[in-house]
């Protein structure tokens, strides 16, 4: 199994289109930063809005808010969401692309277990998601401190502003990672999915990304009877659960309470769908594969 | 001698179309082993199903007298096969991909036998070059070392002749009859080219629409004492519609355009020439057709089919 992993991760990282989500990545993560560092301020003011002629924040706050957690909070905002199609291009040709290849079959003819064949693909899926998440977290957590400093942190919701004190932050920012990997997983083993059934990567991508994008805005309708009948069991749905990390409970003179969780049995309730999600997916594409007459 | 491969009522049908019918085939040790058929036969069908990389609809498959579907790792550990084309991961170089179908083989190997192994199949100086540089011939010798890399005892391959200029094929045959007369190791080659059969095989095994039309030694099926002969005449319905009518008719296989076929004792030729002339059929030419290509002309009742797999005879 282990030898399996060795040669997926081997031939993963050195395929050119690998590297595509990393520059990807960076760049989106510099150019945000190079924007915030030269013109910050009304970024701050954009997403204040009207909060501000509420409670008339001081400059003083102002410049105080724009520090390198913020920036991290913001740059995740943006990309978690774009992720997904960047972990599909991998995950979507691990099974397709050796397909189209030809390379299946010669794989097949050797001494190997399909299943274990499987099982090294996914883990080598799973751990360049890991990868693509830990240079996020490189640049966007560790550049943007590097860049900006540390400060509270604000996060403004529509219903409530939550306030962590810089000491109470940079786990949070490690939990929020770990949860997005089993967030991105969870389109990774969606796409490797798609993968059994192609003879070429194109199409579990654009598959992959069809369906992220459908239940992503099922997730976002606001129509209270979707609410109880369909959101609950969309993955997508689940998948922005990471933001809960960063919602802290307040004490009754208001203050916030230092390693709260505003709601930590609504996060591991999502973190259960998504692993329950994993395990559906994977298991499908290892039974269906088992089965599967390889004819490219 | 005892049979590596022991195919037994195997059937393959994919939705409606039957790919493969009631075959049963046994390939014995040490043999180079043809197996022929046009394209479309099923050949490619069966071997995948030796395999394991299809699973037959029914039957049964012994290699080294274990069933494959419960002993595959432990068959396949022995055998080494390319399929079709020696497709392999072009942004890699010849070394990484032999490291990594070494590794896939179940075996260890150092820098130095994998150097070896690409200096048997003449690649050693492009060890380091990406596959999407090679030439088709470069390609199918890489993949040959892959499939022996592991000391296999026995060999699969097929069609290993495609896309080969006519010094690639004869490399190929040449390495084929030599693993097979110095290392002793069963080989079955699927192919269309039946001249490349005739000289590399010693059994063979020819089907047609997924089923076994005959299968036997070359020596067996090819009688010394038998020949194929072709009758060339003007008239060819009239002399046929003659021949039919009396005793030379047991010897004729089958009729062509402007040809007729007969399968006969070589010691009978003589008194074939002589009746044909006391029939009053016009001769043209009469000539001996011993060959692979005529005996399967020979076997294959159909002349569209005789037709499209003539086409592709080098």
């Amino acid at each position: 199994m282990w030898k399996l992993l060795k040669i997926e991760l081997f031939k993963i990282f050195k395929r050119p289109r690998t590297y595509i989500a990393f520059g990807a990545i960076a760049a989106i993560v510099f150019l945000f930063q190079i924007a915030l560092w030269f013109d910050g301020k009304t970024y701050i003011g954009l997403i204040l809005g009207n909060i501000d002629t509420s409670f008339d924040f001081s400059d003083q706050f102002k410049t105080r808010l724009l520090n390198g957690y913020f920036v991290c909070f913001a740059v995740l905002n943006i990309l978690l969401i774009q992720m997904p199609l960047l972990v599909a291009l991998i995950a979507g040709d691990a099974i397709a692309g050796e397909a189209n290849m030809g390379t299946l079959r010669l794989s097949l003819t050797k001494p190997v277990g399909r299943t274990q064949y499987m099982m090294g693909k996914f883990f080598a899926s799973s751990i360049y998601t890991v990868s693509l998440l830990l240079f996020l977290a490189i640049l966007a957590l560790l550049g943007s401190i590097a860049l900006f400093g540390t400060n509270d942190l604000v996060i403004f919701r529509s219903i409530s502003i939550h306030q962590m004190s810089r000491d109470d932050i940079f786990w949070r920012y490690i939990a929020a990672f770990g949860y997005a990997a089993v967030a991105l997983t969870t389109v990774a083993s969606l796409a490797f999915l798609l993968s059994v059934f192609a003879d070429n990567s194109i199409g579990p991508i654009i598959a992959t990304m069809s369906i992220v994008i459908v239940f992503t805005i099922l997730s976002e309708m606001n129509i209270p009877l979707y609410d109880r009948t369909i959101k609950p069991y969309l993955f997508t749905t689940h998948m922005v659960a990471w933001k809960g990390f960063f919602y802290v409970r307040s004490n009754e003179e208001g203050a916030t309470i230092k390693g709260s969780i505003e709601n930590l049995p609504a996060i591991l309730k999502s973190l259960s769908v998504l692993l329950i999600y994993i395990v559906l997916f994977v298991s499908s594409a290892i039974w269906i594969f088992r089965r599967k007459d390889i004819l490219s | 001698m005892a049979d590596i491969i022991v195919a037994k009522n195997l059937f393959k049908q994919f939705n409606e179309i039957k790919a493969v019918d009631d075959l049963s085939f046994s390939v014995p040790e040490g043999n180079i082993y043809g197996f022929l058929g046009q394209n479309g036969a099923g050949k490619s069908t069966s071997i995948r199903m030796l395999l394991t990389l299809i699973s037959p609809t029914s039957g049964q498959i012994e290699i080294f007298g274990m069933d494959l579907q419960r002993h595959r790792k432990e068959i396949l550990q022995r055998t080494g096969a390319i399929i079709e084309r020696p497709d392999l991961y072009k942004y890699l170089t010849a070394l990484e991909n032999l490291r990594i179908f070494a590794v896939l083989s179940g075996i260890k190997v150092t820098q130095k036998q994998l150097m070896d192994q690409l200096e048997k199949v003449g690649l050693s100086d492009r060890a380091s070059s990406k596959i999407k540089t090679y030439s088709q011939g470069m390609k199918q010798r890489l993949g040959i070392a892959i499939a022996l890399i592991h000391q296999p005892q026995l060999i699969i391959l097929d069609e290993p002749m495609n896309g080969l200029d006519p010094q690639g094929i004869a490399d190929v045959r040449n390495l084929i009859l030599r693993l097979s007369k110095e290392e002793k190791k069963t080989i079955m080659v699927s192919s269309h080219l039946l001249s490349e059969m005739e000289l590399i095989a010693d059994s063979m095994l020819i089907i047609d629409k997924g089923k076994k039309i005959v299968e036997g030694k070359m020596t067996d099926l090819f009688a010394p004492s038998e020949t194929i002969v072709e009758l060339k005449t003007n008239d060819v319905a009239r002399a046929y519609e003659k021949i039919q009518k009396g005793d030379l008719r047991k010897y004729v296989v089958s009729r062509k355009g402007d040809s007729i076929l007969f399968r006969i004792h070589r010691a009978k030729v003589p008194m074939l020439v002589k009746d044909l002339v006391q029939m009053n059929i016009e001769i043209i030419s009469l000539s001996p057709k011993h060959s692979l290509e005529n005996y399967f002309l020979s076997l294959t009742t159909e002349n569209q089919h005789v037709e499209a797999f003539k086409d592709r005879i080098i």
